[in-house]
C-alpha cells in the first residue's frame, strides 16, 4: 500500500473517531439554555445601556427569560421592542409606562448668562465643579462643558451654539447616563408628551437670579396665579410643574417675563394600541 | 546629617522671602463674616442659632453628633443675619451662618480656662479638642479628636508634628514656630498625651533653619527636631512618616496603623488655646502674599473674614489680579470671587497677576515620557489613571491606586504636555463617591420597595 493511501485511511479513521467523540460529548455535556433568551436578544437595541438594570443586553434577555424582569424593562427599545418581547414570551404587555425623556432644566447660555471668571482647567463640567464650583455666575445653571454630551450613548444631545446641550427628543431612550453625568442635575427625565417645563433650576431670590441670568426663574408666582390646573406652584423661588396635572396649555409660558418657562415642540402621541414611538412632533411657539 | 526625604516630588521655587520674615498680625473681622458649617472633612453640622440670635465670640453656632465631624463656632460677636447655603471653596454647596460683626468682639461666658494639663486624661483632652472645633490646620481639615483618639489594640509610638510647610509662597506654619514656640509645645504635651505617643519629632524642612535652630533648644528629653530635604509634598502626611520613620502606611488606612500621629504645628498651638484659654478655633494664621501684593505678610485672621477684607489689609496690588488661589499654589484651589469667606482650611491667599498665571488652552497628547510616574510621591501611574477616568473605566482605575493619590498635583506640574491629570484624578475620585451614593440609594428604595 502507498504511504499515500494508508495516511489518508489513518487521517481519515482518525478524524472519524475524534468527530464521533466531539458529537458524544456535545450530546451528553449540553448546557441547556432558554431558546427565548437568543430570541429575545436578536430584537433588543444592542447598545448594553444598562438602562434596564441588567449588566448589558444579554444579561437581560436571560432576567427576562427566566422571568426575573418584566418584558417591558428595556428603556432605549421603548414599546415596540416590549411587544416584541412580549410575543416571544407569550405574555400580553399591557403595563406600558409612557417613554421619558431627558430635559435640560436650564437656558443659561453665552448670550443669557454671566460668568464670574474664566475657566481654563480641564474641559469636563465635574472638574470645574470641583475648582471652587465653576465659572458660572448662576451656582445652579449649566457648565456648558458637555459632560452629558460624552456620557449619551445614543448621539441624542449636543451642545447648541450658544452652549447648552439640546436634546433630540426622537433619538433619547431616557437611559439616565446625561442624568448621572451632570454635577448640577439640571438633566432630568420627563414623559415625553409634556411639552411645558420650567427651564431653570436656581433656588436663589429672584434680585440674585437677574444680576447673574437674565433667563431664570425669579420666583414672581405669575405662573401660579394664572395656571388653572393647580399644576405649578413656586416653592424655594423656583417654579414647579405637577406633571401628573398639568394639561400642555402652556398658559404659564405666556405669562413668564422672564422666559423661563417654555412651551416647544409641542409633542402629539398617536395612541393607536402600542405604538408610542409614533411620535409627531410640532413646534410651536410659545 | 544629611536631610531626610521620600522618592518622588519635586523641587519648586519657593518664593517664601515674600513673607517669612513678617510677624503675624492680628486683624479684625469683616463686618459681615461668612461662616460654613462644614469646614472639615466629615459630617456637616447642623445650626443651632437661628436668625436674629445675637451671638458671642466663642459661642457655638453648629453641631453634629457624627463621631467625624466637628462643632463650629463665631468668630465675632453680632447679629445672624441669615442661615443659607453657599458655595464652598471646594465646589460643594453647603450652608453658612452670617453674622453681622458688631465690632465688640465680646467673649462667650463658656469660655475660659480648663484644668492644668497634668490633672486631664487622655479622654478629657480629646474631649476638649473636639468642643474646641479644632481640625488639621495644614489644609485637609482631617478633625484632630479622630486623630488624637486611637482605636482599642493600636498602639502609637511616636507623634509627629508637621511645620514642613513644603507649598510654596506660604509661611504661617514658619512664623507660628518662631513666635507662638510656648504654646507650641504645650499643644504637643497635650497632644502626646492624648495619643500616648512617648517620642515626639518635629520635622521642618531645611528652608527654615531658624526654626530648626530655635526649635532644638527647646526640645526635652523625648523630643527631637528633624531636618527634612526642601521638597513638595514633603508636608504630606504619607511622605512625612516615610521620610522621618521609615513607615509605610497601608492604602486606605490611617497612620496609626504604623503607631504614628501627624499633627500640624497650626494644630497644635490651637489645641494649646482651647486647654489654656478655653477658645475654640475662631481664628487662624494666613498667609496673604504674591508678587504683585503690595504689603504681604502673615494675619491671625477671625474665621468667615471675607477676601475683600483681606486684600485691603495688605493694600491691594500693584497691578489687575489675574488669579486668586485659597491655600497653596499646588493644591489650592482658584476661586472666582473675592466675597468668599476664610475657612479653617485656609492656609494662605495668594494672589498672582495676569503675566504669573497663564491661560494654558489645550493640552498636548502623552508621549509617554513617565516623568509624572518618576515624580509621583504615592507611586501611582498618574498617566494610566488620567486614561482610564477619562475613558470612564473607574473599577481599573480603582484597582490602580486611584483613592490612593493624594492630589498634590505634581504629576501635573512636571507633565510637558501640561495635560490635566490631577484634574482627572479628582473627577475619578469624585466619581467613585458618587456612583457609591447612587448605589446606596438603589438599594435603599428598593428596601422601601419590598418593605
Amino acid at each position: 500500500m502507498s504511504p499515500l493511501i494508508l495516511s489518508l485511511i489513518v487521517m481519515g479513521s482518525l478524524g472519524l473517531v475524534f468527530g464521533l467523540g466531539l458529537a458524544l460529548a456535545s450530546r451528553k455535556f449540553a448546557v441547556e439554555s432558554d431558546p427565548h433568551i437568543d430570541e429575545i436578544e436578536a430584537v433588543l437595541p444592542k447598545v448594553n445601556c444598562g438602562a434596564c438594570g441588567a449588566a448589558g443586553c444579554r444579561a437581560f434577555a436571560e432576567a427576562v427569560a427566566a422571568g426575573k424582569m418584566p418584558v417591558n424593562g428595556c428603556v432605549p427599545g421603548g414599546a415596540a421592542v416590549t411587544a416584541q418581547i412580549a410575543s416571544i414570551m407569550g405574555v400580553d404587555a399591557d403595563e406600558t409606562k409612557e417613554r421619558e425623556v431627558a430635559q435640560v432644566m436650564c437656558q443659561g447660555d453665552y448670550e443669557h448668562a454671566k460668568l464670574r471668571s474664566l475657566y481654563d482647567g480641564l474641559q469636563d463640567c465635574r472638574a470645574a465643579m470641583g475648582a471652587a464650583g465653576g465659572p458660572k455666575g448662576c451656582v445652579y445653571g449649566c457648565l456648558r462643558l458637555g459632560s452629558c454630551v460624552k456620557a449619551c450613548p445614543f448621539n441624542a444631545i449636543g451642545l447648541n451654539e450658544h452652549g447648552i446641550p439640546v436634546v433630540d427628543e426622537s433619538r433619547c431612550t431616557g437611559c439616565n447616563k446625561c442624568v448621572e453625568a451632570c454635577p448640577r442635575n439640571i438633566i432630568e427625565l420627563r414623559p415625553v408628551s409634556m411639552g411645558v417645563h420650567v427651564r431653570c433650576r436656581s433656588i436663589s431670590k429672584g434680585a440674585d437670579v437677574r444680576k447673574v441670568c437674565t433667563i431664570g426663574c425669579i420666583g414672581c408666582m405669575k405662573c401660579q396665579k394664572t395656571c388653572k390646573y393647580d399644576a405649578i406652584h413656586v416653592e424655594n423661588n423656583l417654579a414647579r410643574i405637577d406633571y401628573s396635572k398639568c394639561t400642555n396649555c402652556g398658559e404659564c409660558a405666556e405669562v413668564c417675563p422672564v422666559g423661563s418657562i417654555v412651551k416647544q415642540g409641542k409633542t402629539v402621541i398617536v395612541r393607536e394600541s402600542i405604538a408610542v414611538d409614533k411620535v409627531e412632533t410640532k413646534t410651536q411657539k410659545a | 546629617m544629611a536631610s531626610k526625604t521620600f522618592r518622588g516630588g519635586v523641587h519648586l521655587n519657593y518664593h517664601k522671602e515674600l513673607t517669612n520674615q513678617k510677624p503675624l498680625i492680628n486683624v479684625d473681622a469683616s463686618d459681615v463674616v461668612i461662616i460654613p458649617l462644614k469646614m472639615h472633612i466629615g459630617q456637616e453640622a447642623s445650626p443651632i442659632v437661628k436668625k436674629g440670635d445675637r451671638v458671642l465670640v466663642g459661642q457655638k453656632i453648629g453641631d453634629t453628633s457624627a463621631f467625624v465631624g466637628v462643632p463650629v463656632h463665631s468668630s465675632v460677636s453680632g447679629e445672624v443675619q441669615k442661615i443659607d447655603t453657599t458655595l464652598l471653596p471646594n465646589g460643594l454647596r453647603g450652608l453658612a451662618v452670617f453674622i453681622k460683626n458688631d465690632g465688640q468682639y465680646e467673649l462667650d461666658p463658656s469660655i475660659k480656662p480648663k484644668a492644668s494639663l497634668e490633672e486631664l486624661s487622655s479622654r478629657e483632652i480629646v474631649d476638649i479638642v473636639r468642643e474646641a472645633g479644632i481640625v488639621g490646620l495644614g489644609g485637609a481639615t482631617f478633625p484632630t479628636h479622630v486623630k488624637l483618639c486611637v482605636p482599642e489594640g493600636k498602639d502609637v509610638d511616636y507623634l509627629l508634628v508637621n511645620g514642613a510647610e513644603c507649598e510654596p509662597y506660604l509661611t504661617c506654619d514658619h512664623r507660628i514656630m518662631l513666635e507662638r514656640t510656648d504654646e507650641l509645645f504645650y499643644g504637643i504635651e497635650a497632644a502626646a498625651r492624648a495619643c500616648g505617643a512617648e517620642h515626639i519629632k518635629i520635622c521642618i524642612e531645611d528652608n527654615k533653619k531658624d526654626c530648626i535652630e530655635l526649635l532644638a533648644k527647646r526640645c526635652g528629653p523625648n523630643c527631637e527636631v528633624v531636618a527634612l530635604e526642601t521638597k513638595y509634598p514633603q508636608g504630606g502626611e504619607k511622605q512625612l512618616i516615610k521620610a522621618v520613620l521609615n513607615r509605610e502606611v497601608p492604602s486606605g488606612t490611617l497612620p496609626y496603623e504604623v503607631g504614628v500621629v501627624v499633627i500640624n504645628v497650626g494644630t497644635a498651638v490651637a489645641i494649646a488655646e482651647a486647654i489654656q484659654k478655653g477658645m475654640p478655633l475662631v481664628k487662624r494664621a494666613v498667609s496673604v502674599t504674591g508678587d504683585i501684593v503690595n504689603n504681604p505678610g502673615n494675619f491671625i485672621v477671625p474665621i468667615g473674614t471675607t477676601m475683600d477684607k483681606l486684600l485691603d489689609i495688605v493694600g491691594g496690588t500693584k497691578e489687575p489680579i489675574g488669579r486668586i488661589i485659597y491655600g497653596g499654589p499646588m493644591m489650592g484651589t482658584s476661586i472666582h470671587e473675592t466675597d468668599e469667606p476664610v475657612v479653617k482650611g485656609t492656609s494662605g491667599i495668594l494672589v498672582l497677576g495676569r503675566n504669573e498665571s497663564p491661560l494654558i488652552g489645550e493640552p498636548d497628547p502623552c508621549i509617554r515620557c513617565a516623568r509624572c510616574v518618576d515624580h509621583c510621591p504615592m507611586h501611582l501611574m498618574p498617566n494610566m489613571l488620567e486614561r482610564l477616568v477619562s475613558k470612564e473605566e473607574l473599577d481599573k482605575a480603582k484597582k490602580m491606586g486611584l483613592n490612593d493619590c493624594i492630589e498634590c498635583g505634581c504629576c501635573s506640574y512636571v507633565c510637558p504636555s501640561k495635560r490635566h491629570l490631577v484634574q482627572w484624578i479628582r473627577v475619578g475620585k469624585m466619581e467613585l463617591i458618587a456612583r457609591k451614593k447612587r448605589e446606596d440609594q438603589k438599594i435603599a428604595s428598593k428596601a422601601i420597595e419590598t418593605a
